[in-house]
């Protein structure tokens, strides 16, 4: 167990590394810093004092070390464009991502898993199919799509929702938060279906493929030889037993949806942290770029360490898997 | 076994072409193809997508690139079923007098164009390092999967926002604008190989241990023939389903970067693109140019993914 959670720390601790050279390079090779930081008035003496004492001039790895560590207390610099501390305008952008990905992955739990027990269940049944179908249409529309057609159709057509933005927000701190205000929650309806429907299409189909798999095991039949209800076999014995791969694959994709807001706050200008990604990328705000590859290098690294462990410890087959898949079984 | 007296070359190729295509016909795989009438269709529609879009230029109402052939006063008009509309252009026109339906059949070309190159770069590399991972095994096989790993915990589209926007900043813009197209081929490509490499290792790796394998090895062929003439034949099955899958998932990854303004350049614009300039005038009730460049979209990818379920479970003998 310990050499494993090791293992595991090593490698994303190597993957920390690995994006943070990325990043580091991003920020240094791409443009140069300096003229990106000084008028054009500046003299070329000027200039060379500023890039010595910046450190410049320094070898590279103590130029990534230095960025390395500040980046490990959070700084990232000063954004090109909104001439401030990159730390406080992502600071700013976080709630909004949070909250809306927050919301989006309950929405795909609460609709993705029932519907999935529900096809699971009644393999060839009308609406089974019919959920099936409805879901590879689903998968075949992009997300940014859907959140056009859902703009179109409630926004444009019919007035229903605000097409864009958070509405109204109430500070509590330094976040903000969209949840106690009507046109906050009006706001969040449309961004949180869009960016929840491929998830939802996701766990269903995850849901149906284990709930088939258990069904089909001998202890289920024995349950049924031994009279207990269908309601008893399905929930209290295979339900169960499909929940493992659930949890994993949405903790997996919890990072994922973090990455898919980048489109919907796109469309729906959701002032969070993917809008402000894609508008760096246009304007080539590079401190902006390394500081969000960063975070959600870091995002994802701790998911798929947390995930990692949970798996290790909740189903004892697979540390058996693991080792024979890592070619050293036994 | 080629007999003494043997026919001359061409006429035995053409018995060798007549034999595969009555093998083909009468194959398993074309009697479960004829059997389900919406992959038939599905097949239909994406033979039409790829033929339309090859033959642009010929089979198109308006050259809608054709600066001289554009008139402001067309701008804006709907389909031609709405009031207004104008019998020359079918699906409408854009804000500037652009003819939907030829832009949607130019932007499919784009789209196609990425998607299928994308497929074939993703599949080069990914079954490149399958096989050297699954066949030569030890700290090469190590480091590949390791790569692999690290780039699957990440989403696909996430590295190919990356690369594009990484590229964006290094090429100055107007460099940029010429390569876009081939950057976003990159990009998505790498975003994609990981799929490929791990089941050809997969397959390699029983393969490699095979009798045909070890006799070719014995009798002093080099590793390289070996990869490519003997286990590369024997592992394309499953590559085929995956290219198919994946050709749909890259046809959206760019729609979805177009969209984002990271993708195309304006002046050469996809399915994705167009919908982003449709987006614009979404609100002043011009629909038309939004959703149909998103119909045909939507159904491209929807006859590609179909085709891709369909060929996954037809090769998959257990399901037989």
């Amino acid at each position: 167990m310990l050499a494993f959670i090791i293992q595991r720390l090593l490698q994303s601790i190597l993957v920390m590394l690995t994006v943070g050279l990325i990043a580091f390079g991003l920020f240094r090779y791409v443009g140069d810093p300096i003229s990106n930081l000084v008028g054009q008035e500046t003299s070329l003496a000027e200039r060379d004092a500023l890039r010595e004492r910046l450190g410049l001039n320094d070898p590279f790895f103590v130029q990534f070390a230095r960025f390395a560590a500040n980046a490990a207390q959070g700084e990232f610099g000063y954004s090109y464009r909104h001439r401030r501390p990159v730390e406080d305008v992502i600071a700013e952008r976080l709630p909004a991502t949070m909250e809306l990905s927050l919301v989006a992955a309950l929405l795909a739990l609460a609709v993705g898993v029932p519907m999935g027990i529900y096809t699971g269940l009644h393999r060839y049944g009308v609406i089974s199919r019919a959920f099936l179908t409805v879901s590879l249409v689903g998968i075949s529309i992009p997300t940014f799509l859907i959140g056009i057609l859902l703009i179109l159709l409630f926004g444009v057509e019919l007035r229903w929702l605000p097409t864009f933005g958070r509405g109204e927000v109430v500070h509590l701190g330094w976040w903000s938060t969209g949840f106690l205000t009507t046109s906050g929650l009006q706001a969040l309806i449309m961004p949180s279906i869009t960016l929840a429907l491929f998830q939802m299409t996701l766990i269903m189909r995850l849901v149906r493929s284990e709930m088939l798999e258990v069904l089909r095991t001998d202890y289920i039949k024995f349950a049924r030889a031994r009279g207990l209800t269908n309601r008893t076999v399905h929930f209290g014995h295979a339900l169960k037993n499909t929940l493992v791969p659930v949890i994993t694959i949405t903790g997996l994709q919890l990072g994922s949806i973090i990455a898919f807001a980048i489109i919907t706050e796109s469309v729906f200008q959701w002032p969070g942290m993917g809008l402000m990604f894609i508008q760096a990328i246009n304007d080539v705000d590079i401190p902006v770029m390394a500081a969000y590859l960063c975070l959600i290098g870091f995002v994802f690294v701790v998911i798929n360490l947390v995930v990692d462990m949970l798996y290790y410890l909740v189903d004892p087959r697979l540390r058996v898997d693991r080792a024979v898949a890592a070619g050293h079984p036994g | 076994m080629h007999s003494p007296a043997a026919p001359p070359p061409s006429a035995s190729r053409l018995n060798h072409v007549a034999a595969a295509v009555r093998r083909a016909r009468d194959s398993d795989l074309m009697y479960a193809f004829l059997r389900s009438p919406i992959t038939v269709a599905a097949f239909l529609a994406t033979v039409t997508f790829v033929l339309a879009a090859a033959f642009a230029p010929w089979v198109t109402p308006h050259n809608p690139f054709d600066l001289a052939s554009l008139n402001l006063l067309d701008a804006f008009l709907p389909p031609v079923w709405e009031p207004y509309g104008d019998p020359r252009f079918l699906l409408g026109t854009d804000d500037q007098g652009r003819d939907i339906l030829s832009t949607i059949i130019y932007g499919a070309r784009i789209s196609l164009f990425v998607g299928f190159a994308s497929v074939l770069f993703a599949m080069v590399v990914g079954v490149t390092l399958g096989l050297i991972s699954g066949y030569v095994g030890g700290w090469i096989d190590a480091v590949i999967m390791r790569i692999a790993d690290v780039q699957l915990s990440f989403p696909a589209i996430l590295i190919a926002l990356l690369i594009d926007g990484v590229a964006r900043g290094v090429l100055p813009r107007d460099v940029h604008d010429d390569l876009a197209l081939y950057v976003l081929v990159f990009a998505i490509g790498v975003s994609g190989w990981v799929q490929y490499a791990r089941t050809v290792r997969g397959s390699t790796m029983v393969e490699r241990n095979k009798e045909y394998v070890q006799a070719a090895r014995i009798i002093g062929i080099p590793p390289m023939l070996i990869m490519l003439r003997h286990v590369l034949p024997n592992v394309t099955g499953p590559v085929l389903v995956i290219a198919t899958i994946h050709l749909a998932i890259a046809i959206i990854t760019e729609a979805t970067l177009s969209f984002l303004g990271v993708g195309v350049p304006p002046t050469q614009p996809s399915l994705g693109t167009l919908i982003r300039i449709g987006n614009d005038f979404l609100f002043s009730g011009e629909w038309w140019i939004t959703v149909f460049p998103g119909i045909a979209l939507a159904t491209l990818v929807l006859a590609v993914n179909l085709l891709g379920d369909w060929l996954r479970d037809a090769l998959n003998p257990k399901l037989r």
